[in-house]
Protein backbone atom coordinates (compact mmCIF):
# COMPACT_ATOMS: atom_id res chain seq x y z
CA UNK A 1 0.00 0.00 0.00
CA UNK A 2 1.55 3.11 -0.94
CA UNK A 3 2.25 6.23 1.51
CA UNK A 4 1.12 9.47 0.62
CA UNK A 5 2.93 12.65 1.14
CA UNK A 6 -0.19 13.44 3.96
CA UNK A 7 0.55 9.92 5.75
CA UNK A 8 4.09 10.75 6.04
CA UNK A 9 3.68 14.37 7.37
CA UNK A 10 0.56 12.61 10.15
CA UNK A 11 2.94 9.82 10.93
CA UNK A 12 6.27 12.32 11.26
CA UNK A 13 4.30 13.87 13.87
CA UNK A 14 2.96 10.84 15.33
CA UNK A 15 6.83 9.95 16.35
CA UNK A 16 7.53 13.72 16.99
CA UNK A 17 9.90 13.94 13.96
CA UNK A 18 10.50 17.13 12.11
CA UNK A 19 10.95 17.43 8.78
CA UNK A 20 12.83 19.18 6.19
CA UNK A 21 11.33 20.60 3.24
CA UNK A 22 11.32 17.44 0.03
CA UNK A 23 11.12 15.01 3.06
CA UNK A 24 7.71 14.18 2.50
CA UNK A 25 8.16 12.93 -0.74
CA UNK A 26 11.84 11.46 0.04
CA UNK A 27 9.89 9.45 2.86
CA UNK A 28 6.74 8.80 1.02
CA UNK A 29 8.93 6.94 -2.09
CA UNK A 30 10.81 5.02 0.16
CA UNK A 31 8.55 4.16 2.88
CA UNK A 32 6.24 3.12 -0.05
CA UNK A 33 8.80 0.71 -1.63
CA UNK A 34 9.28 -1.24 1.98
CA UNK A 35 5.74 -1.48 2.60
CA UNK A 36 5.35 -3.21 -0.65
CA UNK A 37 7.47 -5.85 -0.18
CA UNK A 38 6.06 -5.81 3.03
CA UNK A 39 2.48 -6.60 2.14
CA UNK A 40 3.56 -10.29 1.23
CA UNK A 41 2.79 -10.97 4.64
CA UNK A 42 -0.92 -10.46 3.80
CA UNK A 43 -0.89 -13.64 1.38
CA UNK A 44 -0.63 -16.15 4.74
CA UNK A 45 -3.42 -17.09 6.15
CA UNK A 46 -3.13 -16.58 9.78
CA UNK A 47 -6.45 -16.93 11.23
CA UNK A 48 -5.51 -19.29 13.92
CA UNK A 49 -1.95 -18.37 14.62
CA UNK A 50 -1.22 -17.09 17.75
CA UNK A 51 0.97 -13.96 17.91
CA UNK A 52 4.63 -14.34 19.16
CA UNK A 53 5.20 -11.12 21.19
CA UNK A 54 8.58 -12.97 23.45
CA UNK A 55 10.26 -16.31 21.83
CA UNK A 56 11.75 -17.46 25.13
CA UNK A 57 9.73 -18.98 28.22
CA UNK A 58 11.07 -16.92 30.95
CA UNK A 59 9.01 -16.37 33.94
CA UNK A 60 8.52 -12.71 35.40
CA UNK A 61 10.95 -12.22 38.74
CA UNK A 62 10.04 -9.88 41.36
CA UNK A 63 12.84 -8.42 43.22
CA UNK A 64 12.10 -8.10 47.18
CA UNK A 65 10.95 -4.50 47.79
CA UNK A 66 13.66 -3.25 49.65
CA UNK A 67 15.18 0.15 49.30
CA UNK A 68 18.73 0.77 47.98
CA UNK A 69 20.89 2.98 46.21
CA UNK A 70 19.81 4.76 42.91
CA UNK A 71 21.23 7.82 41.29
CA UNK A 72 21.87 10.92 43.19
CA UNK A 73 20.24 13.94 42.24
CA UNK A 74 23.53 15.27 40.88
CA UNK A 75 24.27 12.03 38.75
CA UNK A 76 21.13 12.52 37.27
CA UNK A 77 21.22 15.50 36.30
CA UNK A 78 24.63 15.26 34.89
CA UNK A 79 23.67 14.70 31.18
CA UNK A 80 20.93 17.03 31.05
CA UNK A 81 20.82 19.83 28.56
CA UNK A 82 19.76 22.39 30.98
CA UNK A 83 18.66 22.13 34.28
CA UNK A 84 17.87 24.26 37.04
CA UNK A 85 17.15 23.82 41.12
CA UNK A 86 18.19 20.46 40.41
CA UNK A 87 15.30 19.71 38.37
CA UNK A 88 15.22 19.43 34.04
CA UNK A 89 14.41 22.70 32.37
CA UNK A 90 11.92 22.19 29.67
CA UNK A 91 10.21 25.53 27.58
CA UNK A 92 6.57 26.00 28.12
CA UNK A 93 4.14 23.24 28.53
CA UNK A 94 0.77 25.28 28.81
CA UNK A 95 0.32 28.49 26.55
CA UNK A 96 0.09 31.53 28.50
CA UNK A 97 -3.73 32.70 28.85
CA UNK B 1 58.40 -11.68 20.57
CA UNK B 2 58.37 -7.93 19.02
CA UNK B 3 55.27 -5.75 19.49
CA UNK B 4 53.49 -6.42 16.35
CA UNK B 5 53.30 -10.19 16.89
CA UNK B 6 51.25 -9.14 20.09
CA UNK B 7 48.27 -8.33 18.37
CA UNK B 8 48.46 -11.44 16.24
CA UNK B 9 47.34 -14.02 19.24
CA UNK B 10 44.52 -15.41 20.54
CA UNK B 11 43.26 -15.12 23.94
CA UNK B 12 44.20 -18.96 25.04
CA UNK B 13 47.65 -17.96 23.36
CA UNK B 14 48.02 -14.57 25.13
CA UNK B 15 47.12 -15.61 28.58
CA UNK B 16 49.53 -18.41 28.52
CA UNK B 17 52.11 -15.74 28.01
CA UNK B 18 50.66 -13.29 30.61
CA UNK B 19 51.28 -16.60 33.30
CA UNK B 20 54.34 -16.91 31.90
CA UNK B 21 55.84 -13.37 32.53
CA UNK B 22 56.95 -12.82 29.25
CA UNK B 23 54.66 -10.45 28.61
CA UNK B 24 52.88 -8.11 30.58
CA UNK B 25 49.37 -6.45 30.10
CA UNK B 26 51.25 -3.04 29.75
CA UNK B 27 52.86 -4.73 27.09
CA UNK B 28 49.51 -5.96 25.60
CA UNK B 29 48.04 -2.42 25.19
CA UNK B 30 50.99 -0.93 23.93
CA UNK B 31 51.34 -3.34 21.16
CA UNK B 32 47.83 -2.73 20.20
CA UNK B 33 47.67 0.99 20.40
CA UNK B 34 50.72 1.10 18.11
CA UNK B 35 48.92 -0.90 15.79
CA UNK B 36 46.06 1.54 16.21
CA UNK B 37 47.71 4.36 15.11
CA UNK B 38 49.30 2.47 12.15
CA UNK B 39 46.06 1.36 10.86
CA UNK B 40 43.21 2.85 12.64
CA UNK B 41 43.23 6.02 10.38
CA UNK B 42 42.88 3.92 7.35
CA UNK B 43 39.95 1.22 9.01
CA UNK B 44 38.29 3.49 11.52
CA UNK B 45 37.21 0.38 13.24
CA UNK B 46 36.85 3.19 16.48
CA UNK B 47 35.04 6.06 17.49
CA UNK B 48 36.97 6.88 20.57
CA UNK B 49 39.71 5.55 22.86
CA UNK B 50 39.89 5.11 26.82
CA UNK B 51 43.57 5.65 27.86
CA UNK B 52 42.58 6.15 31.46
CA UNK B 53 40.86 3.38 31.47
CA UNK B 54 43.22 1.66 29.93
CA UNK B 55 46.22 2.15 32.15
CA UNK B 56 44.57 1.37 35.44
CA UNK B 57 43.10 -1.70 34.20
CA UNK B 58 46.40 -2.71 32.49
CA UNK B 59 48.34 -1.88 35.85
CA UNK B 60 45.67 -3.88 37.99
CA UNK B 61 46.01 -6.78 35.96
CA UNK B 62 49.54 -6.88 35.89
CA UNK B 63 49.45 -6.48 39.68
CA UNK B 64 47.03 -9.63 39.82
CA UNK B 65 48.99 -11.92 37.57
CA UNK B 66 52.38 -11.17 39.72
CA UNK B 67 50.53 -12.24 42.81
CA UNK B 68 49.36 -15.70 40.38
CA UNK B 69 45.61 -14.68 40.14
CA UNK B 70 43.99 -16.08 37.38
CA UNK B 71 40.71 -14.40 35.84
CA UNK B 72 39.41 -15.74 32.26
CA UNK B 73 40.46 -12.57 30.34
CA UNK B 74 42.76 -11.30 32.65
CA UNK B 75 44.86 -8.57 30.71
CA UNK B 76 43.34 -8.96 27.63
CA UNK B 77 42.88 -5.83 25.30
CA UNK B 78 39.02 -5.42 24.08
CA UNK B 79 36.78 -3.20 22.59
CA UNK B 80 33.38 -2.19 23.00
CA UNK B 81 30.55 -1.58 20.82
CA UNK B 82 28.79 2.37 20.73
CA UNK B 83 25.75 1.04 22.24
CA UNK B 84 26.99 -0.11 25.18
CA UNK B 85 26.84 1.99 28.41
CA UNK B 86 30.21 2.33 30.10
CA UNK B 87 30.28 4.73 32.96
CA UNK B 88 31.54 8.31 32.65
CA UNK B 89 32.74 6.87 28.92
CA UNK B 90 31.31 9.07 26.20
CA UNK B 91 28.81 6.45 24.89
CA UNK B 92 26.14 7.86 21.64
CA UNK B 93 24.82 4.44 19.81
CA UNK B 94 26.71 6.12 16.44
CA UNK B 95 23.99 8.86 16.66
CA UNK B 96 23.99 12.55 16.53
CA UNK B 97 21.40 12.61 19.32
CA UNK B 98 23.41 11.21 22.09
CA UNK B 99 26.70 13.22 21.37
CA UNK B 100 28.29 13.75 24.84
CA UNK B 101 26.06 11.48 26.78
CA UNK B 102 28.50 10.12 29.43
CA UNK B 103 26.21 6.86 31.34
CA UNK B 104 26.03 7.09 35.06
CA UNK B 105 26.46 3.12 35.09
CA UNK B 106 28.00 0.41 33.19
CA UNK B 107 26.11 -2.41 31.06
CA UNK B 108 26.44 -5.54 32.76
CA UNK B 109 28.09 -7.59 29.97
CA UNK B 110 30.72 -5.06 30.18
CA UNK B 111 30.89 -4.94 33.72
CA UNK B 112 31.80 -8.71 33.82
CA UNK B 113 34.23 -8.43 31.29
CA UNK B 114 36.04 -5.78 33.53
CA UNK B 115 35.45 -8.33 36.74
CA UNK B 116 36.96 -11.23 34.43
CA UNK B 117 40.25 -8.84 33.87
CA UNK B 118 39.54 -7.50 30.13
CA UNK B 119 41.51 -4.17 29.26
CA UNK B 120 39.17 -1.35 27.66
CA UNK B 121 40.74 0.42 24.58
CA UNK B 122 37.93 1.79 23.41
CA UNK B 123 34.55 2.54 21.59
CA UNK B 124 33.73 0.79 18.19
CA UNK B 125 31.84 2.43 15.18
CA UNK B 126 28.41 1.27 14.45
CA UNK B 127 25.45 2.42 12.40
CA UNK B 128 23.28 4.45 14.23
CA UNK B 129 21.23 2.87 16.81
CA UNK B 130 22.59 -0.21 15.22
CA UNK B 131 20.52 -0.15 12.32
CA UNK B 132 22.28 -0.98 9.18
CA UNK B 133 24.33 -3.61 7.94
CA UNK B 134 27.10 -1.77 6.58
CA UNK B 135 28.29 0.91 9.22
CA UNK B 136 27.57 3.54 6.72
CA UNK B 137 24.91 4.86 8.56
CA UNK B 138 27.11 5.79 11.59
CA UNK B 139 26.67 9.29 11.85
CA UNK B 140 30.54 9.69 12.07
CA UNK B 141 32.43 8.16 9.76
CA UNK B 142 31.83 4.93 7.53
CA UNK B 143 34.41 2.06 8.44
CA UNK B 144 36.45 0.04 6.43
CA UNK B 145 36.99 -3.05 5.68
CA UNK B 146 40.42 -4.70 7.04
CA UNK B 147 41.05 -7.09 3.95
CA UNK B 148 39.51 -3.90 1.14
CA UNK B 149 39.52 -0.46 2.30
CA UNK B 150 36.66 0.19 -0.42
CA UNK B 151 34.41 -2.20 1.22
CA UNK B 152 32.39 -2.60 3.87
CA UNK B 153 32.66 -4.45 7.13
CA UNK B 154 29.21 -5.13 7.54
CA UNK B 155 27.16 -3.97 9.88
CA UNK B 156 25.71 -2.76 12.28
CA UNK B 157 28.95 -3.70 14.77
CA UNK B 158 31.38 -3.47 11.82
CA UNK B 159 33.40 -0.70 14.04
CA UNK B 160 33.88 -4.34 16.64
CA UNK B 161 34.23 -6.94 13.63
CA UNK B 162 37.28 -4.55 11.99
CA UNK B 163 39.28 -3.77 14.91
CA UNK B 164 39.26 -7.83 15.45
CA UNK B 165 40.16 -8.39 11.95
CA UNK B 166 42.74 -5.59 11.69
CA UNK B 167 44.40 -7.02 15.07
CA UNK B 168 43.44 -3.38 16.86
CA UNK B 169 41.61 -5.42 19.55
CA UNK B 170 42.11 -9.05 20.46
CA UNK B 171 37.86 -9.30 21.34
CA UNK B 172 35.05 -6.70 21.15
CA UNK B 173 32.04 -6.96 22.08
CA UNK B 174 28.44 -6.19 19.71
CA UNK B 175 25.07 -6.79 19.63
CA UNK B 176 22.59 -8.32 16.82
CA UNK B 177 19.16 -7.66 16.38
CA UNK B 178 18.79 -8.92 12.85
CA UNK B 179 22.41 -10.18 11.66
CA UNK B 180 24.48 -7.47 13.35
CA UNK B 181 27.08 -9.52 15.01
CA UNK B 182 27.81 -12.71 12.62
CA UNK B 183 27.25 -10.69 9.17
CA UNK B 184 29.92 -8.35 9.74
CA UNK B 185 32.18 -11.28 11.15
CA UNK B 186 31.50 -12.80 7.86
CA UNK B 187 32.48 -9.91 5.79
CA UNK B 188 35.57 -9.29 8.22
CA UNK B 189 36.53 -12.47 8.03
CA UNK B 190 36.42 -13.51 12.24
CA UNK B 191 34.09 -15.61 14.62
CA UNK B 192 31.32 -13.85 15.73
CA UNK B 193 28.15 -15.09 18.19
CA UNK B 194 24.87 -14.27 18.69
CA UNK B 195 23.67 -16.06 21.99
CA UNK B 196 20.16 -17.28 22.94
CA UNK B 197 17.53 -14.25 23.95
CA UNK B 198 17.78 -14.13 27.53
CA UNK B 199 21.20 -15.70 27.40
CA UNK B 200 23.09 -12.50 28.34
CA UNK B 201 21.32 -9.18 30.25
CA UNK B 202 20.60 -6.08 28.01
CA UNK B 203 21.39 -3.46 31.15
CA UNK B 204 23.25 -0.84 29.75
CA UNK B 205 22.82 -1.50 26.08
CA UNK B 206 20.87 1.09 24.36
CA UNK B 207 17.70 -0.79 23.34
CA UNK B 208 17.05 -0.94 19.19
CA UNK B 209 14.23 -3.60 19.28
CA UNK B 210 13.73 -5.68 23.10
CA UNK B 211 12.68 -8.71 21.83
CA UNK B 212 15.48 -8.95 19.45
CA UNK B 213 18.34 -7.66 20.57
CA UNK B 214 21.41 -9.61 22.28
CA UNK B 215 25.09 -8.80 23.09
CA UNK B 216 27.48 -11.18 21.89
CA UNK B 217 31.39 -11.55 21.40
CA UNK B 218 34.27 -11.04 18.00
CA UNK B 219 37.21 -13.14 18.21
CA UNK B 220 39.47 -14.81 16.22
CA UNK B 221 39.10 -18.32 17.44
CA UNK B 222 35.85 -20.28 18.07
CA UNK B 223 37.41 -21.00 22.31
CA UNK B 224 38.34 -17.45 22.54
CA UNK B 225 34.43 -16.38 21.47
CA UNK B 226 32.94 -19.27 24.02
CA UNK B 227 35.18 -18.12 26.48
CA UNK B 228 34.02 -14.50 26.45
CA UNK B 229 30.30 -15.44 25.94
CA UNK B 230 30.23 -17.78 28.96
CA UNK B 231 32.03 -14.13 30.82
CA UNK B 232 29.51 -12.34 29.92
CA UNK B 233 26.29 -15.14 30.21
CA UNK B 234 23.63 -15.11 33.19
CA UNK B 235 21.18 -14.34 35.31
CA UNK B 236 20.99 -10.51 36.13
CA UNK B 237 18.46 -9.03 38.16
CA UNK B 238 18.81 -5.64 36.34
CA UNK B 239 17.34 -7.43 33.23
CA UNK B 240 14.10 -9.04 33.71
CA UNK B 241 13.95 -11.32 30.51
CA UNK B 242 17.71 -12.50 31.54
CA UNK B 243 17.51 -16.12 32.14
CA UNK B 244 18.70 -18.18 34.91
CA UNK B 245 20.80 -20.59 33.02
CA UNK B 246 24.64 -21.29 33.95
CA UNK B 247 26.95 -19.46 32.25
CA UNK B 248 29.41 -22.44 31.92
CA UNK B 249 26.74 -24.27 29.85
CA UNK B 250 27.82 -22.39 26.51
CA UNK B 251 31.16 -24.37 26.83
CA UNK B 252 29.62 -27.76 27.64
CA UNK B 253 30.84 -30.78 25.72
CA UNK B 254 31.78 -28.09 22.97
CA UNK B 255 35.03 -30.22 21.62
CA UNK B 256 33.44 -33.18 21.41
CA UNK B 257 33.62 -32.95 17.45
CA UNK B 258 30.45 -33.63 14.74
CA UNK B 259 30.69 -37.21 14.59
CA UNK B 260 27.30 -38.83 14.82
CA UNK B 261 25.55 -35.13 14.44
CA UNK B 262 22.93 -34.61 12.13
CA UNK B 263 23.40 -31.03 10.11
CA UNK B 264 20.45 -29.87 8.82
CA UNK B 265 20.82 -27.34 5.19
CA UNK B 266 17.63 -25.87 4.74
CA UNK B 267 16.98 -25.72 1.23
CA UNK B 268 15.53 -21.78 1.60
CA UNK B 269 18.78 -20.86 2.43
CA UNK B 270 20.93 -22.68 0.44
CA UNK B 271 18.94 -21.15 -2.94
CA UNK B 272 18.78 -17.82 -1.37
CA UNK B 273 18.00 -15.57 -3.99
CA UNK B 274 21.26 -13.11 -4.88
CA UNK B 275 23.67 -15.97 -3.33
CA UNK B 276 27.08 -15.55 -5.04
CA UNK B 277 28.89 -18.33 -6.50
CA UNK B 278 31.89 -18.10 -4.86
CA UNK B 279 30.01 -17.71 -1.53
CA UNK B 280 28.16 -20.66 -2.32
CA UNK B 281 31.28 -22.87 -3.44
CA UNK B 282 32.81 -21.24 -0.08
CA UNK B 283 29.99 -23.61 1.74
CA UNK B 284 29.71 -26.31 -0.66
CA UNK B 285 33.60 -26.71 0.24
CA UNK B 286 32.90 -26.37 4.51
CA UNK B 287 29.82 -28.83 4.37
CA UNK B 288 32.29 -31.39 2.43
CA UNK B 289 34.88 -30.89 5.41
CA UNK B 290 32.12 -31.54 8.03
CA UNK B 291 30.58 -34.64 6.20
CA UNK B 292 34.31 -35.97 6.38
CA UNK B 293 34.35 -35.48 10.15
CA UNK B 294 31.77 -37.86 10.45
CA UNK B 295 28.48 -35.38 10.24
CA UNK B 296 25.67 -36.42 8.63
CA UNK B 297 24.04 -33.66 6.23
CA UNK B 298 20.47 -33.73 5.89
CA UNK B 299 18.04 -31.59 3.64
CA UNK B 300 15.61 -29.10 5.78
CA UNK B 301 12.86 -26.64 4.74
CA UNK B 302 12.11 -23.16 6.28
CA UNK B 303 8.96 -22.78 4.48
CA UNK B 304 8.38 -19.21 5.63
CA UNK B 305 11.85 -17.86 4.94
CA UNK B 306 10.69 -15.35 1.88
CA UNK B 307 8.51 -13.78 5.01
CA UNK B 308 10.75 -13.20 7.46
CA UNK B 309 12.43 -10.49 5.90
CA UNK B 310 8.83 -8.31 6.00
CA UNK B 311 7.89 -9.59 9.66
CA UNK B 312 10.94 -8.06 10.72
CA UNK B 313 10.54 -5.14 9.27
CA UNK B 314 7.25 -4.67 11.42
CA UNK B 315 8.10 -6.02 14.64
CA UNK B 316 11.97 -4.85 14.91
CA UNK B 317 10.58 -0.87 13.61
CA UNK B 318 7.63 -1.12 16.17
CA UNK B 319 10.00 -1.54 18.94
CA UNK B 320 12.37 1.00 17.81
CA UNK B 321 9.52 3.38 17.31
CA UNK B 322 9.36 3.03 20.74
CA UNK B 323 12.21 2.54 22.65
CA UNK B 324 13.31 5.98 20.59
CA UNK B 325 10.77 8.32 22.22
CA UNK B 326 12.98 8.63 25.23
CA UNK B 327 15.47 10.89 22.79
CA UNK B 328 13.46 13.66 23.36
CA UNK B 329 16.20 16.45 24.14
CA UNK B 330 14.89 16.76 27.71
CA UNK B 331 17.42 14.33 29.88
CA UNK B 332 20.27 14.12 28.35
CA UNK B 333 22.45 14.37 24.45
CA UNK B 334 21.55 16.92 21.91
CA UNK B 335 18.59 19.26 22.87
CA UNK B 336 17.05 22.46 21.12
CA UNK B 337 15.88 23.17 24.84
CA UNK B 338 15.07 26.81 23.86
CA UNK B 339 12.61 26.12 21.72
CA UNK B 340 9.47 28.05 21.92
CA UNK B 341 7.14 25.38 23.34
CA UNK B 342 7.94 21.73 24.23
CA UNK B 343 6.44 20.12 21.15
CA UNK B 344 8.88 22.32 19.53
CA UNK B 345 11.34 20.77 21.45
CA UNK B 346 10.83 17.28 20.10
CA UNK B 347 10.21 17.94 16.80
CA UNK B 348 13.65 20.29 16.09
CA UNK B 349 15.56 17.92 18.65
CA UNK B 350 14.69 14.71 16.70
CA UNK B 351 15.00 16.31 13.74
CA UNK B 352 18.54 17.56 14.13
CA UNK B 353 19.45 14.27 16.20
CA UNK B 354 18.32 11.36 14.05
CA UNK B 355 20.37 10.34 10.58
CA UNK B 356 17.61 9.59 7.59
CA UNK B 357 18.05 5.31 8.50
CA UNK B 358 16.52 5.86 12.15
CA UNK B 359 13.94 8.47 10.95
CA UNK B 360 12.86 5.11 7.87
CA UNK B 361 12.37 2.76 10.98
CA UNK B 362 10.83 5.21 13.45
CA UNK B 363 8.39 6.53 10.76
CA UNK B 364 8.08 2.53 9.68
CA UNK B 365 7.59 1.68 13.07
CA UNK B 366 5.11 4.42 14.35
CA UNK B 367 3.06 3.42 10.97
CA UNK B 368 2.53 -0.07 11.78
CA UNK B 369 1.01 0.44 15.27
CA UNK B 370 -0.17 3.61 14.82
CA UNK B 371 -4.84 3.77 14.57
CA UNK B 372 -6.60 1.43 11.60
CA UNK B 373 -2.86 -0.51 10.82
CA UNK B 374 -2.35 -2.16 14.10
CA UNK B 375 -4.17 -5.31 12.99
CA UNK B 376 -2.81 -5.20 9.77
CA UNK B 377 0.72 -4.75 9.87
CA UNK B 378 1.86 -5.53 13.10
CA UNK B 379 -0.82 -8.16 15.12
CA UNK B 380 -0.01 -9.85 11.40
CA UNK B 381 4.10 -9.73 11.59
CA UNK B 382 3.93 -11.37 15.22
CA UNK B 383 1.22 -14.28 13.86
CA UNK B 384 4.18 -14.69 11.30
CA UNK B 385 6.95 -14.63 13.68
CA UNK B 386 5.07 -17.78 15.13
CA UNK B 387 5.29 -19.41 12.47
CA UNK B 388 8.95 -18.80 11.26
CA UNK B 389 9.26 -19.93 14.85
CA UNK B 390 7.56 -23.14 14.34
CA UNK B 391 9.70 -23.79 11.20
CA UNK B 392 12.84 -24.06 13.53
CA UNK B 393 10.84 -26.23 15.35
CA UNK B 394 9.89 -28.49 12.90
CA UNK B 395 13.80 -27.68 11.44
CA UNK B 396 14.84 -29.08 14.34
CA UNK B 397 13.18 -32.43 14.87
CA UNK B 398 15.52 -33.56 12.02
CA UNK B 399 18.67 -32.10 12.91
CA UNK B 400 20.88 -31.24 15.73
CA UNK B 401 21.87 -27.83 14.00
CA UNK B 402 21.77 -25.69 10.98
CA UNK B 403 23.85 -24.63 8.48
CA UNK B 404 24.17 -21.72 5.46
CA UNK B 405 26.08 -19.09 4.56
CA UNK B 406 26.24 -15.95 6.56
CA UNK B 407 25.44 -13.60 4.36
CA UNK B 408 24.83 -14.24 0.37
CA UNK B 409 27.31 -11.65 -0.70
CA UNK B 410 30.68 -10.78 0.61
CA UNK B 411 31.94 -7.60 1.55
CA UNK B 412 30.31 -4.78 -0.64
CA UNK B 413 31.90 -1.71 -1.80
CA UNK B 414 31.13 1.39 -0.22
CA UNK B 415 27.94 3.32 -1.29
CA UNK B 416 27.07 0.03 -3.29
CA UNK B 417 23.21 -0.24 -1.02
CA UNK B 418 22.88 3.09 0.38
CA UNK B 419 20.80 4.34 -2.04
CA UNK B 420 18.23 0.86 -1.96
CA UNK B 421 16.96 1.02 1.35
CA UNK B 422 15.57 -2.98 0.61
CA UNK B 423 18.54 -3.93 -0.83
CA UNK B 424 20.86 -3.59 2.45
CA UNK B 425 17.82 -4.89 4.44
CA UNK B 426 18.47 -8.50 2.34
CA UNK B 427 21.82 -8.43 3.60
CA UNK B 428 20.16 -10.37 6.53
CA UNK B 429 18.17 -12.51 5.05
CA UNK B 430 19.99 -15.28 6.46
CA UNK B 431 20.83 -14.38 9.88
CA UNK B 432 16.88 -12.70 10.44
CA UNK B 433 15.11 -15.88 11.33
CA UNK B 434 17.49 -16.93 14.31
CA UNK B 435 16.49 -13.13 15.51
CA UNK B 436 13.44 -14.14 15.42
CA UNK B 437 13.29 -17.60 16.90
CA UNK B 438 15.47 -16.26 19.63
CA UNK B 439 18.33 -19.23 18.42
CA UNK B 440 21.57 -19.06 19.16
CA UNK B 441 23.71 -18.01 15.93
CA UNK B 442 27.45 -18.59 15.09
CA UNK B 443 29.61 -17.20 11.91
CA UNK B 444 33.03 -18.69 11.52
CA UNK B 445 35.13 -17.95 8.53
CA UNK B 446 35.47 -20.77 5.65
CA UNK B 447 37.82 -19.36 2.54
CA UNK B 448 37.47 -16.84 0.91
CA UNK B 449 35.84 -15.63 -2.40
CA UNK B 450 37.65 -13.21 -5.02
CA UNK B 451 40.05 -12.61 -1.98
CA UNK B 452 37.21 -11.83 0.27
CA UNK B 453 36.47 -13.49 3.62
CA UNK B 454 33.15 -15.76 3.68
CA UNK B 455 31.38 -16.87 6.57
CA UNK B 456 29.90 -20.25 7.61
CA UNK B 457 26.51 -19.43 9.87
CA UNK B 458 26.16 -22.54 12.42
CA UNK B 459 22.28 -22.11 14.07
CA UNK B 460 21.55 -24.13 17.26
CA UNK B 461 17.98 -24.80 19.21
CA UNK B 462 17.38 -21.96 21.68
CA UNK B 463 20.09 -22.71 24.79
CA UNK B 464 22.44 -24.92 22.17
CA UNK B 465 25.60 -22.64 21.73
CA UNK B 466 27.38 -25.83 22.99
CA UNK B 467 25.62 -27.59 19.68
CA UNK B 468 26.65 -24.45 17.37
CA UNK B 469 30.03 -24.21 19.11
CA UNK B 470 30.81 -27.35 19.03
CA UNK B 471 30.11 -28.07 15.26
CA UNK B 472 31.78 -24.88 14.45
CA UNK B 473 35.01 -25.77 16.60
CA UNK B 474 34.93 -28.88 14.80
CA UNK B 475 35.45 -26.92 11.75
CA UNK B 476 37.72 -24.99 12.40
CA UNK B 477 39.72 -27.86 13.66
CA UNK B 478 39.58 -29.87 10.41
CA UNK B 479 39.20 -26.97 8.05
CA UNK B 480 42.70 -25.40 9.48
CA UNK B 481 40.70 -22.08 8.37
CA UNK B 482 41.63 -19.82 10.84
CA UNK B 483 40.89 -16.29 11.24
CA UNK B 484 43.84 -14.16 10.20
CA UNK B 485 44.96 -10.40 10.96
CA UNK B 486 44.35 -8.97 7.87
CA UNK B 487 47.78 -6.47 7.10
CA UNK B 488 45.36 -3.54 6.02
CA UNK B 489 48.23 -1.57 4.39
Amino acid sequence: MPLSKDEVRHVAMLARLGVEPGDEEYYAEQLSGILEHIDRLQQLDTGDIPPTAQVVEISSRLREDDPRPSLTQEEALANAPAAVNGMFRVPSIQEEA
Amino acid sequence: MTNGDLTQLTVKETLRLLRLGSVSAADLVTAHVERIERLDPHVKAYLRFTPELWEKQAAEADRLIRQGETRPLLGIPVAIKDVLCVRGVETTAGSQILKGFKPPYTATAVQRLFDAGAVMLGVTNCDEFAMGSSTENSSYFPTRNPWDLARVPGGSSGGSAAAVAAGEAMLALGTDTGGSIRQPAALCGVVGMKPTYGRVSRYGLIAFASSLDQIGPFARSVDDAAITLSVISGLDDLDATSADRAPMEVLSNFGGGVKGMRLGVPREYYEVEGIEPGVKAAIDAALDVLRMQGAEIVDVSLPHTDYGLAAYYIIAPAECSSNLARFDGVRYGLSEVDAPNITELYLETRRKGFGSEVRRRVMLGTYALSSGYYDAYYLKAQKVRTLIKRDFDEAFEKCDAIVSATSPTVAFPLGAKTQDPLSMYLCDVLTLGGNLAGLPGISIPCGTSDGLPVGLQVLAPQWGENVALRVARAYEEASRIRAEVAEVV
